[in-house]
């Protein structure tokens, strides 16, 4: 089985974030660049599922250069080998044409099943895993909490608020999964010093035979017309409990209308 | 805006991607699985060593600087840095580490037949198997040579008796490096520790490395076969070699005690108000920090050095002693110092640095003592030895 894990390197997630004043972008270069969070999760889930199928992981970001320490992380955490995706006119891609420019990389791999994370700690929209099927016309199995699979079906728990879904589909899918699914790996130090050994495809937009008329901020269908920074934090109010400490804060809820 | 005293120093850019890979396992390692609990192993005096191998071999830090049997065989420099990391939780758990897999596992690395590494290195870099080194005795610290455990032929086995003290990882051990006299001189031997005779006791009442199993051996006419001798080293070389490997560890390890305890007076000290303001804020408290953070930048650039003089295979014996020596004294100092910015709550094992400080106290003296480095160092200088 083949699998494709897709990661993208996102600010640290305790650093401020800030945007840049010339083009109203992340600043990339602000903090320090990890592996977002919940791509952990997918590489984890990759792994054990090559581990118990046979199989190889390939990881596949797209990113600055800098991205591809999260494609060694990933390395060192066990996948086989990486694609990276880099290339100026990529920035400022928004959701869209993130998932046009992956989906055209791993339609051109043959993937038996592809593994995102949810969602990313810095745009947070959850959509990119949902776009790529759309686009490669393959069942889209997201926010699983369980993958389990078997011959050529893969079937999930899907986490909803109320518990969970049982869903299933033929392969190739996609499959995006949450926290709650396994428990990530650290590398190991034979992981660490095994991983600059391994195969790193590096791509341009012209290699991935992408159109770069779709691609970067110019392409994108949102712009930030605006912004500005958070504003310091207001005082708080000190509420002095004189016995009716309940009742003052049960107000306060109320006034703000929280409750 | 706060700058971490090692960013000051743009420490990172003396490291590769590899190291600083490695570096950020164990130092996510410590924050998530060792910090939170270490205060409650001081505290009672107890700490699940078992486990913690297992997950210290999983990770690949049991031996991680060896090459074969398992072990990751990374460099020295990365060595260096998980030893930090390791102590910056403490200095106890740094210890387990540094025993297992720059005393024991070198010793039979560096001097043991291929049966002896066959049998004991794989299980040790997995952390399944604990390995613990004696060399010191009750009466014999600083000068090991008048060592009174001895080992006597007896037809083709050997008889090993006497005592060894101050033995980490003693009693959770399964294998014994032992140094003891012999007709030939002194030799180690490669001692498990379910042999009869051979007995194992934990010293209490320890006021520092609380977090760190310490014991006393003894030795009642434990029978050995002939092969249980490292044959491939005499005399004190070999169990001073494995100490240079351990010291190399120290030179790093305490500076991740004296980062930890740094980074959290800086922090207490801007949350601390007295007389309406951060105590950081006020001189003298600046004047603490600054000397404290040129300090651990100078200790951090010294041992990046031994480092790659290590990685290069150039280090001394006299390199070593400088970097043990200034390194351990100026990390008890920040300790110190750090525990006065913290006022009554620099006592309380709610912040690690009373712990941290403790512990130094502990590496301050083992691994050779303050003085003895300082009398090595001026042999170095005069050609004159002035212990001896």
């Amino acid at each position: 089985m083949k699998i494709a894990v897709c990661v993208k390197q996102v600010p640290d997630t305790w650093a401020e974030k800030k945007l840049r004043d010339d083009d109203s972008t992340l600043d990339r270069e602000a903090a320090d660049g990890v592996m977002n969070e919940l791509d952990e999760y997918a590489v984890e889930e990759a792994l054990r599922l090559a581990e118990a199928n046979g199989g190889e992981v390939v990881v596949v970001t797209m990113g600055p250069e800098r991205a591809a320490e999260t494609v060694r992380k990933a390395l060192s955490m066990g996948a086989d080998a990486g694609v990276h995706l880099v290339d100026d006119s990529l920035h400022g891609s928004d959701a869209l044409a993130t998932s046009y420019a992956l989906a055209e990389v791993l339609a051109a791999r043959n993937f038996d099943l592809v593994i995102f994370g949810s969602e990313s700690t810095d745009a947070r929209m959850s959509v990119v895993p949902a776009m790529v099927a759309e686009r490669l016309g393959l069942p889209q199995v997201t926010f699983a909490q369980k993958v389990d699979v078997d011959g050529s079906k893969v079937a999930i728990q899907r986490q909803t608020e109320y518990g969970y879904d049982d869903v299933e589909a033929e392969l190739p899918a996609v499959v995006s999964v949450v926290e709650k699914i396994n428990e990530p790996r650290y590398p190991s130090f034979k992981g660490i010093m095994a991983a600059k050994k391994k195969p790193v495809e590096t791509l341009t937009v012209a290699d991935a035979g992408l159109d770069a008329a779709k691609l970067g901020a110019t392409a994108a269908w949102t712009k930030v017309a605006s912004f500005a920074a958070r504003p310091p934090k207001a005082a708080g109010t000190v509420v002095t409990d004189e016995g009716d400490g309940g009742a003052k804060i049960a107000t306060y809820l109320t006034e703000q209308k929280f409750v | 805006m706060a700058q971490a005293p090692l960013s000051l120093l743009a420490i990172d850019h003396l490291l590769t991607e590899e190291e600083r890979a490695i570096r950020a396992v164990v130092r996510d390692f410590v924050d998530t699985r060792i910090k939170p609990e270490v205060a409650d192993w001081f505290e009672t005096g107890h700490i699940p060593a078992r486990e913690l191998a297992l997950e210290f071999g999983e990770l690949g830090l049991l031996g991680m600087h060896l090459e074969g049997y398992g072990c990751a065989g990374t460099s020295a420099v990365s060595y260096g840095l998980a030893a930090m990391e390791l102590e910056a939780g403490d200095s106890g758990i740094r210890s387990l580490v540094s025993v297992q897999g720059s005393l024991a596992m070198y010793a039979i690395h560096a001097f043991g037949s291929s049966e002896h590494k066959e049998q004991w290195l794989p299980g040790m870099a997995k952390g399944e198997l604990i390995g613990c080194f004696g060399l010191t005795e009750a009466d014999h610290g600083s000068n090991p040579s008048g060592m009174r455990t001895n080992a006597k032929r007896d037809g083709q086995d050997w008889i090993l008796d006497g005592s060894k003290m101050w033995i980490t990882n003693g009693t959770v051990a399964d294998v014994a490096i032992v140094w003891a006299q012999t007709d030939d001189g002194i030799r180690g031997f490669v001692v498990p520790t379910d042999t009869p005779g051979f007995t194992a006791s934990e010293i209490h009442k320890k006021m520092s490395l609380r977090a760190s199993v310490t014991a006393e051996l003894v030795f009642d006419s434990v029978r050995l076969p002939e092969d249980a001798m490292l044959p491939n080293v005499k005399g004190l070389r070999g169990p001073l070699a494995c100490l240079n490997e351990a010291r190399f560890g120290i030179a790093f390890g305490t500076l991740g005690a004296a980062r930890d305890c740094l980074e959290t007076a800086i922090s207490y000290a801007i949350d601390r108000e007295q007389f309406d303001k951060p105590i950081a804020g006020f001189q003298l408290t600046q004047k603490k920090f600054t000397d404290m953070a040129v300090e651990l930048g100078k200790g951090m650039l010294l041992a990046l050095h031994l480092g790659r003089l290590k990685d290069d295979h150039l280090i001394t014996a006299e390199q070593i002693s400088i970097g043990k020596l200034n390194n351990a004294r100026e990390a008890l100092a920040i300790a110190r110092e750090c525990r006065s910015i913290l006022g009554g709550n620099g006592i309380t094992l709610e912040y690690p640095i009373i712990r941290h400080m403790n512990n130094l106290e502990s590496v301050f003296t083992y691994e050779g003592t303050n003085e003895m480095h300082t009398l090595v160092i001026g042999q170095a200088l005069t050609g004159l030895a002035a212990f001896r």
